[in-house]
């Protein structure tokens, strides 16, 4: 395999309602991540990831080639995902040889619409999609079932998201951060049981990019590149009843082709929507407590769509290349109740 | 040094207007299924998925490949979703290349579909948002002015689109697979045919149709012993463009010209027009034939109207395109790009059945899509690089 490593990673301020559109959302983000990455465009390869049905028409991605810049023309691709899975795709393409430099980026706005009723589109069409389960909903019974499995309390869940917006209080880019008080939550009612309002990740309008070069690119251009020594992964089935809903293998696997269990990790950025998700993700990649979870507050604290999985790379990548961190995991999801995990393992020099 | 890739499974459903008889899943699991079955491979011996489809809103499925991933044994392995507008199932086999080409996995499935009968392909292009234009009246409404400026600038004869029609059609009649297969569909028949965008007729235009398509592709090693012939990966390449700026060339673009640049050079291919054996090439509207001959460097410009005039890229010409009736014949819009892939390498494996090219060794497969500006391409030959 060859080297590759992030050479810099920029975001937008991920607000909850952004009233630009998305192309004037994604323009300073990419133009950051170049100027900070010290690389020349053209890129050998570019990769985006969005999706259509946040932006309520198709071809989502193609205006926002404007403002990637892509004349004269580029070898550029796109996947209807996380932009997590469109750094994997770069990465590929790096490991084939065809390139040595990529630019990676993936956007979302999910305030025009209704976000949790949007998701269940993403459900089997005939069988659970006409039901319009919304992934709020979802996430419950997944919660539940993890409740019930751990003998744990939502005050556990609770603890999750003071934890994660406290933490975010020093992250200039998340949507909601602060101090809170547990039993103040608890009283809060349900949205759906057992899951209440700071359970969940806030709706968030965002961007995130990433540069990535190879080998001997990577540490001319880069003071202290972060390399990927491992990203994998997974999907499990797509219907609920046919899955264990309190664990995550998918997330075990891809952790163990990854090689997270290498060597100590001192940071974890988990792409956990909900507060009980952290829990699953957490056992899956066997992170114990000396672990640093989600200093940036993770998706409880900024949760944009399409971005937030590169989120989790690019933030852990910048506690390495601050010298903060040696060795960190980073990790993306998609689909219903953590249906596919990717997990990437970083290190600096 | 990249690892050698080949195809060695390929597998299409009948494409058709409406699939009513099966599911999206039952859809993409038939032509999966018919590539693993050409590859003498079963679903454990695939290490990951790669899926490509054109916009979702053509089913109303949000990612629909988390929904397909129990149809297409996806679970516990890798599952990518590609997705680059009309060229993706071009994408998409790229990308699986690739895959094998790192030498991350060694027996990689992509797959590619569009069942348009779910939904509505008009209505999902033209929705109008505020401060964009909308791509009015589909496709055909686009793609109309390019070819107009294209019949302006090289002066070509206006039953050019129509011949090519023919061309196309006839072809289709030789393949079991194909969309629209009608015996009657002559040159009257097509120069009769209603006028939907001008210049563009009824007959002239692609069908909406149901299909998928899926290719097996691996890594030399991998290849089972006693396998019919692989069709060898020799390039790939991909292009993309802005959609529009002032001053663009849009009849004869750019990034299609870079593409086929690229494709060519890292195939060591010189002379196009003489070294590849047939082209199977992405023709929505008969028109883009001659338009693309003159992108692809296979024609002057201005003059790739005389190779369809003068029976060049007939399936007994000297470059045969579109051997399997092309777009033109079946369009399963996420499928069509992957689809002409497919012909290429049943071409140089002598698969093709009744529209098999005499002796084709090299073939180019193509694909575009977006308001002409997004180009995936691939050379196969049935030799190893």
């Amino acid at each position: 395999m060859r080297e590759v490593a992030i050479v810099s990673f920029a975001q937008s301020v991920h607000a909850r309602r952004d009233p630009r559109n998305e192309v004037e959302i994604l323009m300073p983000v990419v133009h950051e991540a170049v100027a900070r990455s010290g690389i020349e465009r053209p890129f050998d390869f570019t990769c985006s990831g969005s999706t259509d049905f946040l932006q309520g028409q198709p071809f989502a991605f193609v205006l926002a080639l404007d403002a990637a810049g892509a004349w004269p023309p580029i070898a550029e691709s796109h996947v209807e995902m996380d932009a997590a899975w469109a750094l994997y795709e770069a990465w590929v393409k790096i490991q084939t040889g065809e390139a040595d430099t990529a630019l990676v980026y993936g956007f979302g706005k999910s305030s025009p619409g209704d976000l949790p009723e949007v998701l269940s589109r993403q459900l089997d069409p005939y069988v659970l999609g006409p039901l319009w389960p919304d992934a709020v909903s979802l996430a419950a019974l997944q919660a539940r079932v993890w409740l019930e499995r751990t003998g744990r309390s939502e005050r556990d869940l609770a603890e999750v998201a003071v934890r994660s917006r406290r933490d975010a209080r020093d992250n200039p880019c998340a949507t909601l951060a602060g101090e809170f008080e547990i039993d103040k939550l608890l009283a809060d009612p349900y949205l759906a049981s057992p899951l209440r309002r700071h359970d969940c990740a806030p709706i968030s309008d965002g961007a995130a990019a990433i540069v990535l070069a190879a080998g001997e690119r990577a540490r001319q251009v880069c003071e202290r590149p972060v390399w990927i020594r491992g990203i994998d992964h997974r999907i499990e089935p797509h219907a609920l009843g046919a899955r264990d809903l309190a664990s995550s293998p998918s997330t075990r696997l891809a952790g163990e082709k990854a090689g997270v269990g290498r060597g100590p990790v001192d940071v974890a950025e988990l792409h956990a929507p909900f507060t009980h998700q952290e829990w699953i993700l957490r056992e899956a990649l066997g992170l114990g407590d000396e672990v640093v979870i989600n200093p940036s507050g993770g998706a409880l604290a900024a949760n944009p769509m399409m971005a937030a999985g590169l989120v989790r790379i690019g933030e852990a990548a910048r506690r390495i290349a601050e010298g903060k961190a040696r060795r960190a995991v980073a990790h993306a999801t998609s689909g219903p109740c953590l249906q596919q995990n990717l997990v990437c393992v970083l290190e600096g020099e | 040094m990249a690892e050698r890739c080949a195809v060695i499974g390929i597998g299409q459903t009948h494409h058709t207007a409406r699939r009513d008889d099966v599911s999206i899943a039952g859809l993409v699991r038939e032509a999966a299924e018919r590539a693993l079955a050409d590859a003498g491979l079963d679903w454990p011996e695939i290490e990951a998925v790669v899926v490509g489809k054109a916009p979702d809103m053509f089913e109303g499925v949000m990612m629909p490949e988390l929904y397909l991933a129990d149809a297409l044994g996806a679970v516990g392995k890798p599952l990518l979703r590609v997705h680059t507008a009309g060229s993706v199932g071009g994408s998409t086999a790229i990308v699986a290349a690739s895959l094998v080409q790192a030498g991350i996995h060694e027996r990689v499935l992509a797959v590619s579909f569009e069942k348009q009968s779910e939904s509505n392909a008009m209505w999902a292009l033209t929705i109008k948002t505020p401060l964009q234009s909308a791509i009015v009246a589909g496709a055909g409404g686009y793609f109309a002015p390019l070819i107009r400026a294209y019949i302006q600038r090289s002066g070509a004869p206006e039953d050019t689109g129509i011949r090519v029609a023919v061309k196309d059609r006839a072809n289709a009649l030789k393949n079991p697979y194909a969309h629209v297969r009608d015996p009657s569909l002559d040159f009257d028949a097509i120069a009769s045919s209603p006028m939907l965008w001008d210049p563009i007729r009824f007959h002239e235009t692609c069908p909406s149709s149901d299909g998928a398509c899926a290719l097996v592709l691996a890594s030399e090693r991998s290849i089972p012993k006693g396998a019919y012939p692989p069709a060898w990966v020799w390039s790939t390449a991909m292009r993309s463009e802005p959609t529009q700026f002032a001053g663009q060339e849009k009849v004869n673009p750019l990034a299609g010209r870079e593409c086929a640049k690229a494709v060519y050079e890292k195939a060591g291919i010189r002379d196009p027009r003489k070294e590849i054996d047939c082209a199977e090439i992405y023709v929505p509207f008969s028109w883009f034939e001659p338009m693309w001959m003159e992108n692809l460097g296979f024609a002057p410009e201005g003059s790739g109207w005389k190779m369809t005039y003068e029976g060049v890229t007939a399936l007994d010409g000297e470059l045969p395109v579109n051997m399997s009736g092309g777009v033109l014949s079946s369009n399963p819009i996420g499928a069509s790009g992957m689809l002409r892939f497919a012909e290429a390498a049943m071409q140089v494996r002598g698969q093709a059945g009744e529209h098999q090219v005499d002796g084709a060794r090299t073939a180019l497969g193509h694909a575009y899509g977006g308001g002409s500006q997004f180009f995936s391409m691939w050379i196969v030959r049935s030799e190893r690089p």
